[in-house]
């Protein structure tokens, strides 16, 4: 099907950056007719749905779930009130999310977190936290895309699915483009996929190799192996025969420039960190013959944003416990999931995240028995679960603020139109919270 | 509002004041020698007072420092301090990487005033910032990275310095950054191919440009441009035994440019923790130090300054854009390694280090140090630094004071502590040197600031920034050569008395009692404006091209720099000095 190319706007505003992945594509003109988004340019089908049709599903007034259980809209000083109110209150209140907003919010919810005790934790607990637990059990070698796009002539997708996730991975920073030294864009570079799954970024691939699921840890160990130049005894393991791990490993080794980029499908799987640990061994050694790097495929566009500014303020980069009055991080003991698995918190406030969606069911019961708050742009299935829904603004889109790409280069994105009338941004929503905390605190004295 | 410090000994080597009692008048942010009777009295009859601490190369914020913490939780733990109930300032965290405000913390109970981030990649100025306003009550320029930079690279190939100039004035103004940095030219490039360059005259492989290239021309731009600060250089080969011929060749190389006409600063090239550069030999096994020539020079030219990158024995980390340096520490120590390589620009890495008195390597290079400080017979050409973190944190100033101040105290270290290596491989032996007070203030107060191009601190005149540190010494009844008062003018320097920023006190007795947002400090060129849009509707193509973010998004943001300090400087066409 060919769309028709959208001519009916009077304005456009070039060069924003797009709030879906975390490759926060920089270069979306939005189309405009009478201050509405009405078309997007450059973006990918992903984002330009996210930033044009973005009206349905809106929430647009706050609301408090009165005793029939029904959502009803309220007043911002009431809804803001009743959960400064509750926070203020508990005893082991979690503040999750913050992947879709901006830095200057999360670091009013790091504020919020450090006069309330609370523990401040993001995605990365249930996605990429494990490859920082890598990074920090083994080294962290990474490069910006860029770097990439001008040198790489072999790039290797471990466990990820740019084509459909990260739909312009490829096209915009990695594969496709014409670099510095790659002239001929794709032609001058060897693409590589390993997965479990034949997926389209398997299809687009040069080779694909298919590995047995849970088995990435016995896989990248052989290619280590291969590498220092040891025989392996087997035929094949995980499910790939010795000789395609010879070839896969030669190409790697002579490769002028390297990049790897994995995903959920190494840093979740059987083994977790253990996955990444060796997937980083094996690019340390790969730098004793050739230069290599490799980045995880961050999801939303500002999960590695909250990481970074979490390390600014507190030292570490997720899952942190203000409990004691200082930053506390021990995965396990202060992680979203863990904790409300030992059903332990009795305040859950998400900010820019649908934990309803992302996480498992026996932990979700959990948040049937606690006060939940939203702060959020749309109704999802965390909408059904929360006591107080506090309406927010779209950053990139009617609100400015910083984001940071999965390889941390920062991007200040624009506001382009007006917010919903009755709709607040993140940062304004934290802003009052911390006010009307601080008050109790004074009246407490 | 107005102050008289009263009665302190006071210490300006600048205004040549050498421990005399006297009265210092501050009236709003400036010291005066004028003030109202509504001035107020800080009695600090005897104290030790001195200009406000300016320290002229600490990584503080940025990239480096980020991925430094994410992947050191067991560094951040080590520096866990609850807030305190009677202190304004929340909890630390953090001994080598300390968190943004625990930074500012830190320096500030130091009497520190002033402190440069030295390394600063422009695709993430942005970044470094965003971090600086999270670091409470400094003065806080940057360097800029550009001895890696691929326009540079291209306008040194062709031998275009016009437009290396213009391009040099266009991205300090973009990334916000004060100062030219440059580190291990066309070797962090070469890291783009898993490579390094051997010296000061090997060619990058596909540039084919030296880094006697880079130094030379980028010291021409910067003294026709006259901007405020020397270019800053960390020269190529660091940490390698054998280096310190191609330090002694960098500094060579630029000593026939001529220096600007209008800035005050002596040098025209300022090389950093040049400790770290100042080995002979072939191997780690058969190394020593190469520090007498090195001072050698120094002590017969006056092209150039030094700050040391002294050791101090910690646990720390170093992160430097010397990537494949870091990756030779990688090989050497097997400590867990980071690296970042940033497009078009630079590279960066990390790797934890452990300086042990009794491993024979540190106590070299922690000797090596220390024969700079006594070798180096002009204070005015030397910074007390550490390359914090990298030769060790800042927060050991102190400690590293007290050995300069007592022979009796560093021999007991070469007597008793230290590994034999100190005597047996350098000359630090030879040396006797005790340095004064006045000596002091020096090397971490005037020396840097005039380093830097920074006229308004440093010292204590009229009209100077009114920038002031007091510690709890009784200079005339404290004798700081003896042994046994090393550890208690640790703790004094530590601990300052008071710290005055702008005619604000911050800290009192030790404790912090005002927190005030880090002003920004970056370098505007004026006069080139025209020349400037040519060359960037001219770059515009490329850098879109090979950036992965679009140019219009690029430059730091003007919010992102609340408070700042402009230094204009007009640009005047070639004018240099005559020889």
């Amino acid at each position: 099907m060919i769309e028709k190319p959208i001519k009916d706007y009077d304005k456009e505003v070039k060069n924003c950056s797009c709030s879906y992945c975390g490759n926060n594509c920089d270069d979306i003109t939005y189309l405009l007719k009478n201050d509405e988004i009405v078309g997007v340019r450059h973006a990918c089908r992903i984002g330009a749905s996210k930033i044009i049709n973005d009206q349905d599903q809106r929430l647009l007034s706050p609301m408090i779930r009165n005793d029939e259980g029904i959502l009803e809209e309220t007043t911002w000083d009431v809804a803001l009130d009743k959960t400064a109110r509750l926070l203020h209150n508990s005893t082991r209140p979690v503040l999750y999310g913050w992947g879709e907003t901006s830095v200057e919010a999360i670091k009013k919810g790091i504020k919020i977190a450090e006069i309330t005790g609370s523990v401040i934790d993001n995605q990365s607990t249930i996605c990429h936290g494990t490859s920082i637990q890598a990074f920090q059990n083994v080294g962290h070698p990474v490069m910006t895309l860029g770097e990439v796009k001008n040198r790489a002539d072999v790039i290797v997708y471990v466990g990820t699915n740019p084509m459909d996730d990260h739909p312009r991975h490829l096209s915009r920073y990695t594969t496709f483009p014409e670099g510095f030294f790659r002239r001929n864009g794709r032609q001058d570079r060897t693409i590589i996929t390993l997965d479990p799954k034949y997926t389209n970024t398997a299809k687009v691939s040069d080779k694909w190799i298919q590995f047995n699921m849970d088995e990435d840890y016995l896989l990248f160990n052989a290619l280590r192996m291969l590498l220092k130049g040891e025989e392996l005894e087997e035929k094949e393991v995980a499910g790939v025969s010795t000789q395609q791990l010879e070839e896969l490993i030669k190409i790697m080794k002579n490769a002028e420039y390297g990049a790897l980029f994995f995903g959920l499908g190494v840093s979740q799987t059987l083994a977790k960190q253990k996955n990444v640990d060796v997937l980083i061994q094996l690019i340390e050694d790969l730098n004793r013959y050739s230069k290599w790097s490799m980045l995880p495929m961050r999801g939303f566009f500002n999960v590695s944003g909250f990481n970074i500014a979490l390390t600014s303020e507190t030292g570490y980069p997720y899952g942190v416990d203000f409990s004691r009055g200082y930053p506390r991080f021990m995965v396990g003991e202060t992680t979203t999931i863990d904790l409300l698995n030992r059903r332990e918190p009795d305040f859950f406030m998400a900010v820019s995240a649908d934990p309803g969606v992302q996480f498992p069911g026996y932990t979700i019961k959990h948040l049937v028995n606690i006060p939940t708050i939203q702060v959020d742009t749309h109704w999802g299935p965390y909408t059904e679960l929360s006591d107080i829904v506090l309406p927010s603004t779209r950053v990139g889109v009617e609100t400015e603020g910083t984001a940071y790409r999965m390889d941390s280069i920062p991007l200040f994105m624009k506001k382009v139109i007006d917010k919903p009338k009755n709709c607040h941004s993140d940062e304004w929503i934290l802003t009052e919270l911390y006010k009307r905390i601080e008050q109790l605190k004074q009246e407490d004295e | 509002m107005e102050y008289i410090l009263k009665n302190g000994i006071v210490f300006d080597p600048k205004n040549n004041v050498k421990g005399e009692q006297m009265d210092i008048l501050i009236k709003d942010n400036k010291i005066t020698d004028e003030v109202s009777s509504n001035a107020k009295v800080l009695d600090v009859t005897g104290k030790l007072v001195m200009p406000g601490g300016v320290d002229l190369h600490s990584h503080i914020a940025g990239p480096k420092l980020s991925i430094g913490r994410l992947y050191r939780p067991e560094d951040i733990r080590r520096g866990i301090k609850p807030p305190s109930r009677n202190d304004i300032s929340g909890f630390e965290a953090g001994f080598s990487l300390p968190t943004c405000p625990t930074i500012g913390y830190r320096y500030t109970k130091m009497g520190y005033t002033t402190v440069t981030e030295a390394a600063v990649p422009p695709l993430e100025a942005k970044h470094a910032h965003e971090e600086i306003n999270s670091i409470p009550n400094l003065d806080i320029p940057t360097l800029t990275l550009f001895g890696n930079n691929w326009f540079m690279l291209k306008y040194v190939k062709e031998n275009r310095l016009d437009d290396l100039k213009v391009f040099i004035s266009k991205w300090l103004k973009l990334a916000k950054g004060y100062g030219v940095k440059i580190v291990n030219p066309c070797g962090s490039e070469a890291w783009g191919w898993g490579k390094n360059v051997d010296g000061l005259d090997d060619a990058e492989p596909h540039w084919e440009v030296t880094g006697r290239q880079v130094i030379t021309s980028l010291t021409r731009v910067n003294e026709e441009l006259g901007l405020p600060h020397s270019v800053h250089v960390h020269t190529n080969d660091l940490g390698h035994p054998g280096n310190y011929e191609t330090t002694l060749e960098t500094f060579d190389c630029v000593k026939d440019i001529k220096k600007n006409r209008n800035v005050d600063r002596n040098q025209i090239i300022h090389c950093t923790h040049v400790q770290f550069h100042s080995y002979k030999g072939t191997s780690w096994r058969d190394v020593s130090s190469g520090a007498t020539e090195l001072i050698d020079y120094i002590n017969k030219h006056n092209h150039l300054t030094c700050d040391v990158g002294q050791i101090t024995f910690d646990e720390t980390t170093t992160m430097t854009a010397d990537a494949p340096m870091e990756y030779d520490l990688f090989r050497l120590t097997g400590l867990k390694w980071a690296n970042k390589d940033i497009e078009v620009e630079t590279a960066s890495g990390l790797i934890p280090a452990i300086y042990s008195q009794h491993a024979p390597v540190s106590v070299l290079q922690w000797a090596v140090g220390l024969e700079f400080f006594m070798g180096v017979k002009d204070p005015w050409k030397i910074a007390l630094t550490t390359d914090s973190p990298n030769a060790g944190p800042f927060i050991r100033y102190p400690k590293i004071i007290s050995w300069l101040m007592s022979q009796e105290k560093l021999q007991d270290m070469l007597d008793n502590d230290v590994h034999s290596w100190a005597t047996k491989r350098t000359d630090l032996g030879t040396y006797n040197r005790e340095y004064s007070w006045d000596e002091i203030t020096v090397i971490t107060r005037s020396s840097p600031a005039k380093i830097l191009g920074l006229e308004d601190r440093g010292h204590l005149g009229l009209n100077a920034k009114a920038d002031i540190s007091v510690y709890d010494i009784d200079v005339d009844d404290f004798d700081p050569t003896l042994k046994s008062n090393s550890e208690t003018i640790e703790n004094k320097l530590l601990n300052s008395k008071y710290t005055i920023k702008d005619g604000e006190i911050l800290v009192k007795d030790a404790k912090i009692v005002k927190l005030v947002k880090s002003n920004h400090i970056w370098c505007n060129v004026k006069g080139l404006e025209n020349s400037e849009r040519l060359l960037e509707n001219r770059i515009k193509p490329e850098f879109n091209k090979y950036y992965t973010i679009k140019y219009e998004n690029y430059g730091v943001n003007d919010h992102y720099i609340k408070p700042d300090t402009q230094v204009n400087v007009e640009y005047m066409g070639e004018n240099y000095e005559s020889n």
